[in-house]
C-alpha cells in the first residue's frame, strides 16, 4: 500500500488547526507521536497557543491487562484548563480509547470548555462514540495490520505499515 | 535463583526487598515514581490505575508515618484503603498470622502491605496468598524496608542525578536497621562506587563488610569529602542495653552537627528516615538546615509507593 506523503499531511492538519486557534486555545500532544506531531504543527503556526502533554497510559481501561507498556512520560500541562478550547493531537486514530483516557485526564486538571481531535490518520474501528475532528487521511486498515509512527535521532517522522 | 519477587516473565509480583532485585526493576521503579511527582502537585491528585481494588495495610507493629504514605498512596491510585493494627486486634485474642491473611483474602483484598518486627513475615505471608495478590514488605524486623530504600536513593538522584560519581555515608545505628540494609542493596545495585557505614562496633553487623561498603569508627573521617549523609534514627530503647553508654555521649560522637557537616562536600545533602531524635543523633541545626532534604524525602515517599502498587497491580494478564 501507498502511504500518503507526511509532511502534506502535517501542512493539511495544520491548515486545518490554524482557523481555529483563538487567544484561548491550547494544544495538547498525546505521547510519543502526539507530541512529535504538535512540536511541528507549532512550529508552522504563526499564532503560537499555549501547549501542554500528556501520556495517557494511567488513564487507559485495560491498564490491569497491560499494565504500563513504555515507560510513562510526565503529564505536562503547564497552562489553566478550566475554561479552555483545547485541541488534542494524537498521531493514529484507531479505537478512540486513548482519546478517552486522555480527555479523562485533562478533567483532572480542570474543566476544559471545548476538546477538539486531530489526528495524522484515522485508520477506522472505533469502539467508542468518538471521532476525530480533523484528519490528515482516512486509511482504512485491517485488525491484523498497524501503522506506526518513529521519529529518527535527527528529528525525522516517518510512517511505516505493519503487519502481522 | 528463585526469587519470589518476579513472576516468570521478570515482571515485579512483589516487593519483599531490594537483595537481588535486577537494577532495571529498580530504574523502572524510580521513572515511574518521577511521573507521580506530577499527579501529586496537581489539583486532583488521583489517577484512576487501581479503582476497584482493596489495598490492605496489615501492620503487626506500628508506624503511623509508613503506614499513612502507603494510605495516601494508594489512594491517590483512587484503591480502597482497609487499615488493620493487627497488634492491638486479633493477633492478641491469639489468631495466627496466616488466619488473619486468609480472612482478608476472603473479603477480596487485592494487594498486602506487610509491617512485622519478625524477619521475613511478609515474605511468608507472599509464599501463602493466592496467585493474584501482591505483597508489599512495608518493614520487617531487622532484614529490609525496601520502599524507604527506593524512596532514599530516589531522592538521592533528584538532587544528585550521576550516581555513578558519588560518595554516600551511611551513619548509625545500622546493626538493628533494616532501613540501612536497603539503603545499601540499592545505592550498590545503582552503581554508587562509593558507600560508607559510619558507626561504633557495638552497632554494626559482625559481617558488614560483605555488603560492599567501607567501614568507619570515627564519623570525622567517614564524613569526608562525601555528597550524601543519611542519618539512622538511633532507637531509644537500644540506649538501656550495653550497646551504647548514654544519649549525650553517641550526640557527642556520632551526632550530626553543622561542624561535622562541614566536612563533607560543600553541596552535600542530608537524609534521614524519621522519626528523628533531635539532639541524639542529629541536631536541630541540621535537620532545619539548607542542605537537609528529610521533608523531600516524606514527598517523594508517597510517589514511590505509588509507582510500587501501580507496577503491582498492572500487566499480569498480558
Amino acid at each position: 500500500m501507498q502511504l500518503p506523503d507526511l509532511e502534506e499531511l502535517l501542512a493539511d492538519i495544520t491548515a486545518q488547526i490554524a482557523p481555529r486557534i483563538t487567544a484561548n486555545t491550547a494544544l495538547v500532544g498525546i505521547h510519543s507521536g502526539g507530541v512529535w506531531l504538535m512540536q511541528r504543527i507549532l512550529h508552522a503556526l504563526d499564532k503560537k497557543p499555549e501547549t501542554g502533554t500528556l501520556d495517557a497510559a494511567m488513564y487507559r481501561d485495560d491498564y490491569a491487562q497491560r499494565g504500563l507498556k513504555n515507560q510513562p512520560r510526565p503529564a505536562d500541562i503547564g497552562f489553566e484548563v478550566d475554561g479552555k478550547h483545547i485541541i488534542l493531537i494524537d498521531d493514529i486514530f484507531y479505537t478512540g480509547r486513548t482519546t478517552r483516557a486522555a480527555m479523562n485526564e485533562l478533567f483532572d486538571y480542570g474543566r476544559p470548555a471545548k476538546i477538539e481531535l486531530a489526528v495524522l490518520i484515522n485508520r477506522g474501528g472505533a469502539e467508542l462514540p468518538i471521532k476525530p475532528d480533523i484528519i490528515g487521511a482516512d486509511i482504512p486498515l485491517a485488525a491484523t495490520q498497524a501503522l506506526e509512527l518513529s521519529q529518527n535521532t535527527q528529528g525525522k517522522l516517518q510512517l511505516k505499515l505493519l503487519a502481522s | 535463583m528463585y526469587n519470589p519477587q518476579l513472576d516468570q516473565h521478570k515482571k515485579l509480583k512483589h516487593l519483599l526487598t531490594i537483595e537481588g532485585l535486577p537494577k532495571a526493576t529498580l530504574l523502572q521503579i524510580l521513572d515511574t515514581a518521577e511521573t507521580f511527582i506530577g499527579v501529586n502537585e496537581r489539583e486532583v491528585k488521583k489517577v484512576p490505575l487501581l479503582r476497584g481494588k482493596t489495598v490492605c495495610n496489615l501492620f503487626f507493629e506500628n508506624s503511623t508515618r509508613t503506614r499513612t504514605t502507603f494510605e495516601i498512596a494508594a489512594k491517590r491510585l483512587s484503591a480502597d484503603v482497609l487499615n488493620l493494627n493487627v497488634s492491638t486486634s486479633s493477633q492478641s485474642k491469639g489468631e495466627t498470622i496466616l488466619d488473619t491473611v486468609n480472612n482478608l483474602i476472603a473479603m477480596h483484598s487485592d494487594m498486602f502491605v506487610v509491617r512485622h518486627n519478625q524477619s521475613g513475615a511478609a515474605h511468608f505471608i507472599a509464599q501463602h496468598v493466592p496467585d493474584h495478590i501482591s505483597v508489599i514488605n512495608a518493614g520487617d524486623g531487622r532484614h529490609a524496608h525496601p520502599t524507604q530504600g527506593l524512596l532514599d536513593v530516589f531522592t538521592i538522584r533528584r538532587y544528585k542525578p550521576d550516581m555513578h560519581n558519588l560518595r554516600v555515608a551511611i551513619v548509625g545505628d545500622v546493626l538493628h536497621s533494616r532501613v540501612a540494609r536497603s539503603e545499601i542493596h540499592a545505592l550498590t545495585t545503582l552503581g554508587v562506587p562509593e558507600v560508607r557505614v559510619v558507626a561504633p562496633n557495638t552497632l554494626l553487623p559482625a559481617d558488614v563488610h560483605k555488603l560492599g561498603v567501607q567501614v568507619f569508627h570515627d564519623m570525622q573521617a567517614g564524613l569526608k569529602d562525601v555528597d550524601v549523609v543519611m542519618m539512622l534514627r538511633l532507637q531509644n530503647e537500644r540506649m538501656s542495653g550495653a550497646l551504647l553508654p548514654s544519649a549525650q555521649e553517641y550526640f557527642k560522637t556520632y551526632g550530626l552537627t553543622p561542624e561535622k557537616l562541614a566536612l563533607a562536600k560543600p553541596d552535600a545533602i542530608v537524609m534521614h528516615p524519621g522519626p528523628m531524635n533531635r539532639g541524639v543523633e542529629i541536631d536541630s541545626r541540621v535537620a532545619d538546615g539548607a542542605q537537609s532534604v528529610i521533608l523531600p524525602q516524606v514527598t517523594y515517599g508517597i510517589a514511590i509507593r505509588m509507582a510500587v502498587m501501580a507496577l503491582l497491580a498492572g500487566g499480569h494478564n498480558a
